[in-house]
């Protein structure tokens, strides 16, 4: 087996244990129906008019040929759209300036980045659609791009907006820049720390946009009947998050949205915002019948949000003791095209796994000509990861001592208070480190030439987030779950078994859906790692409301007073040794008195952070460069585990979407800022062929803020590959990397550059 | 446009005659106009491997190849490799081994894992990855996949011939 579970959870009789999902059998027959699949009567298809430009104005849009031609029905522009207001639209994991979301769905008066939307078109056919494409004339003046944010930040660099001023240090500027924000967390006296030092080491990083990759291309279908309600089918992380967007751009009232959640084929954040479903909806208003989007692979790639390409210097001092004395960061992220990156959490996840006494980080939020970038798994926190984990490798073989007592040494623990402010709760740092220390990996010798070892940690937040779920129990004692969570990866059955706990009941009883924006209360995303801590929490509660209820009815069979009777293992008992199931209590009573609806509703604040150590050899070929994993272990701080191969299952494959970062992945941008590989052959994700099995340590320190323990999981084993690869690098071949992706050439580059 | 032509296959033991135009690939035919929607789109270039089927028993990306290809043809689909409401040994593997997440490649994978268990009854690890590796999933990180293959032929080779094909 793959998993030592540190603490099995003997308390407990769901969770903890293994049942297949729900939804599973309707997803290994085929019939499950993704957003893709999505079939209605008078049904057209869009599609969308990319600018072949990275940089340009658009002087005028002429669409009168694409319009007279057979089968097309209508072409929308951004002019289709209402203004948008002048705010900002909180999305869970991430916000956004409306009219930049507006301008970012269709382009104008600037198209930022290759593969920017500038018109749509609705026709009977696929087909006949991308014909009427063709036929749009859009007059560019073509101007010239800014592709990263080193580039991006000088003050002769073009500029992509006319109302972007920077805002520094809180401050609102008169400066028109590409730098749409410069923030700094600090803490002690930084000088001093590293006047305390016996060895800095400070080094530069660059990183390469990646993207998310799930497999499902985005995709959208709206209906907007006469009656003004507007009915959207997607594959959204967030269905709640998609009205609200649709709703605001379309300019009417988030009560005429119903947002439909279909199966959802990966997210990983990028899922988050809409690209199609605002567009698939005007489209619809203006044929008055329903309307789909479909991207393909390279509009996936070049028209929605990847995650940034970065620029990190990092400084780090000890003292001999190996004690981190000083830490400092300067991190700039691309935003892309809109203002937005992910360099808020970088900054707040940079040192986070340490109790660094003295710090200071700077972040900068830089727009490029690229794709608007969107959360992706842990978003900002492995750039930074990357950076940190390297430098305490080489102040570490500074100090002649093993990395693995370093962070240990330094680990953060409840009470460290972070650079930028908050002091941590019971968190399981120290325990990550020392599963993988205990690991029969970490205690195996690697021998060989070309090889190496090298390991890393990580952080993530996770979030809390609101979360509603109603539980309706059948005349037969199951009941049925209605949640707002979109699931991506089992988290219905993670929510359900929950519910299932809290009544004592098993999970094979309780039928979990995931309901459209009408019937469930409302619900934030899937993202944050929120769901299973969240969501679970939502269900937790609505198994308590129940449970109410069946001890009410206990009380007038027995016809004792309510206060004497108590739920407990999987039923109702009373005074004198009465005692009665669920189920039975179920079967006996349905009959009387009113259905038996239980709901259940989440804002929970403290969703604990997430601690990861991941452990890697390697081998490297001396002559092309090419890195081979040999063996991967990863550890995490899970807080209680609900189902354990589901958790397995998101360490493994957020590690391995890490090698990917590491290693291979990245946008090849040409100089005209035209992306080069914007397929999955040419964007180089793994194979199964490329990797070992990836063994998962699940390690439990119970979240303290959670009923049943529950902390995130998702997404921080992304977080620390790329670091442990690069040190493993190091180990193997004498070389340090400080780019990523770590690809064959760059390698390589590095080997020559040594001899 | 060009005149449909009328193409006849086989399509999970069932007759199937359809009209398509010569540029529509299977996959698009299979989807639209057959309403087959378990076989899956990803990216419509043969690079990902979710709209596997098997042609005439030999795994093929449907979105690489034309419907009129198809004609005289046998197709299976994911829709056909439960039998009688039966899942297959891959089926019931990819659940008890926690091998799907989103689920979107997982018919690809298990069209795909099917031939290779009909080549290689008993392949190693390193066989299945081979034999997968033209397939992509992004949530799993492979582990979990190649596990379940692994049981299942485990499972399958104390079945009879029919079982594995």
């Amino acid at each position: 087996m793959s998993t030592t579970e540190a603490n099995p959870g003997k308390k407990y009789t769901v969770i903890g244990t293994r049942p297949i999902r729900h939804d599973g059998v309707d997803k290994v027959t085929g019939r499950a129906k993704y957003g893709g699949d999505i079939r209605l009567t008078g049904m057209l298809f869009g599609v969308m008019l990319r600018s072949p430009h990275a940089h340009a104005n658009i002087k005028s849009i002429d669409y009168s040929a694409a319009l007279a031609l057979p089968g097309v029905h209508a072409v929308v522009t951004v002019d289709d759209f209402p203004d948008a207001e002048n705010k900002i639209a909180e999305l869970g994991e991430g916000a956004i300036n409306l009219q930049h979301l507006r301008h970012n769905v269709l382009a104008g008066p600037k198209a930022l980045y290759r593969g920017h939307a500038v018109a749509a078109v609705a026709a009977d056919t696929v087909n006949i659609a991308e014909d009427a494409c063709k036929l749009i004339k859009v007059e560019y003046e073509v101007l010239k791009p800014v592709l990263t944010a080193p580039e991006a930040m000088k003050p002769d660099a073009p500029l992509l907006h006319n109302n972007v001023y920077t805002n520094s240090l809180g401050e609102e500027t008169k400066q028109l820049s590409n730098v749409a924000k410069h923030f700094r967390f600090e803490k002690g006296d930084l000088e001093a720390g590293f006047k305390a030092a016996k060895v800095i080491v400070e080094r530069e990083f660059n990183t390469a946009t990646v993207h998310q990759g799930y497999i499902e291309p985005h995709n959208g279908t709206a209906m907007w009947n006469s009656d003004g309600k507007v009915t959207v089918w997607c594959s959204t992380q967030g269905s709640f998050t998609a009205r609200q967007q649709v709703a605001e751009l379309c300019h009417i009232p988030v009560g005429n949205v119903k947002v439909i959640p279909m199966e959802i084929g990966g997210g990983f954040g990028g899922k988050v915002s809409v690209y199609l479903e605002p567009v698939a909806a005007i489209l619809s208003k203006k044929t008055g019948r329903p309307v789909k989007i479909i991207m393909n692979r390279a509009d996936c790639f070049e028209g929605t949000g990847p995650t940034p390409g970065s620029y990190i210097r990092v400084k780090m001092g000890a003292d001999a003791n190996g004690k981190i004395t000083a830490a400092e960061a300067y991190m700039a992220y691309e935003a892309g095209g809109y203002p937005g990156s992910p360099i808020g959490a970088g900054a707040m996840c940079v040192f986070a796994c340490y109790d660094v006494p003295n710090g200071k980080v700077d972040g900068f939020d830089v727009c490029v000509n690229k794709p608007h970038t969107n959360a992706y798994r842990a978003p900002g926190a492995t750039n930074a990861a990357m950076a940190t984990e390297t430098v305490i490798d080489e102040i570490c073989e500074q100090l002649k001592m093993c990395s693995m007592e370093f962070r240990l040494k330094n680990a953060a623990v409840e009470g460290t208070r972070r650079i930028d402010g908050p002091v941590y709760p019971r968190i399981g740092m120290i325990e990550s480190v020392e599963a993988i220390k205990n690991s029969d990996h970490w205690k195996t010798p690697l021998t060989g030439k070309n090889r190496g070892r090298g390991i890393a940690t990580g952080f993530w937040f996770n979030c809390g987030l609101k979360s509603a779920v109603t539980a309706t129990v059948n005349f037969d004692g199951s009941v049925g779950l209605v949640e707002g969570s979109t699931d991506i990866g089992g988290s219905r059955t993670g929510i359900a078994m929950q519910f299932a706990e809290t009544l004592g009941i098993p999970v094979d009883q309780v039928m979990p859906s995931v309901g459209d924006t009408d019937s469930v209360g409302y619900t934030d995303v899937t993202g944050g790692s929120r769901v299973t801590f969240a969501t679970g929490w939502a269900a937790y509660e609505a198994g308590l409301d129940i449970a109410r209820q069946m001890c009410q009815r206990a009380a007038t069979l027995w016809e004792v007073p309510a206060d004497q009777v108590k739920y407990e293992n999987g039923g109702v008992s009373g005074p004198g040794g009465k005692q009665i199931s669920f189920k039975d209590l179920v079967v006996q009573t349905c009959k009387h008195g009113e259905p038996i609806v239980g709901r259940g509703s989440a804002d929970p604040q403290c969703p604990g952070g997430a601690f990861a150590t991941h452990c890697v050899d390697v081998e490297v070929d001396p002559d092309t460069g090419k890195v081979t994993v040999l063996r991967y272990t990863a550890s995490q701080d899970v807080g209680t585990a609900i189902h354990p191969a589901y958790v397995e299952g998101q360490i493994q494959g957020g590690a391995v979407q890490g090698i990917g970062w590491g290693l291979n992945e990245e946008y090849f941008y040409d100089q005209s800022g035209v992306m080069r590989n914007s397929t999955f052959l040419d964007y180089r994700m793994p194979t199964c062929l490329d990797l070992p099995m990836i063994e998962a340590i699940i390690v439990e320190v119970p979240n303290p803020g959670h009923p049943y323990g529950v902390r995130g999981v998702g997404e921080v084993p992304i977080v620390p590959p790329p670091a442990a690869l690069a040190n493993a690098i190091y180990n193997a071949v004498g070389v340090r990397m400080t780019q990523l992706p770590m690809s064959p050439p760059r390698v390589l580059h590095e080997i020559l550059a040594k001899k | 446009m060009a005149k449909k032509r009328i193409v006849s296959t086989t399509i999970n033991g069932t007759q199937k005659d359809f009209l398509c135009e010569p540029r529509q690939t299977l996959l698009e035919v299979l989807r639209d106009s057959l309403d087959m929607t378990g076989t899956k789109e990803g990216c419509s270039n043969g690079n990902c491997g979710a709209c596997t089927v098997h042609l005439d028993g030999r795994p093929v990306v449907s979105c690489l190849v034309l419907a009129v290809e198809a004609d005289g043809a046998t197709v299976e689909t994911i829709e056909g490799v439960a039998c009688n409401g039966q899942l297959h040994p891959l089926q019931d593997s990819f659940l008890n081994n926690a091998a799907l997440q989103c689920g979107i490649c997982t018919p690809g994978f298990i069209m795909q894992a099917k031939s290779l268990l009909a080549e290689n009854p008993n392949p190693s690890e390193h066989d299945i990855r081979f034999y997968l590796a033209g397939n992509l999933c992004r949530c799993t990180g492979y582990d979990k996949i190649v596990r379940a293959v692994q049981d299942a032929a485990g499972k399958m080779s104390g079945c009879c011939s029919e079982a594995k094909v």
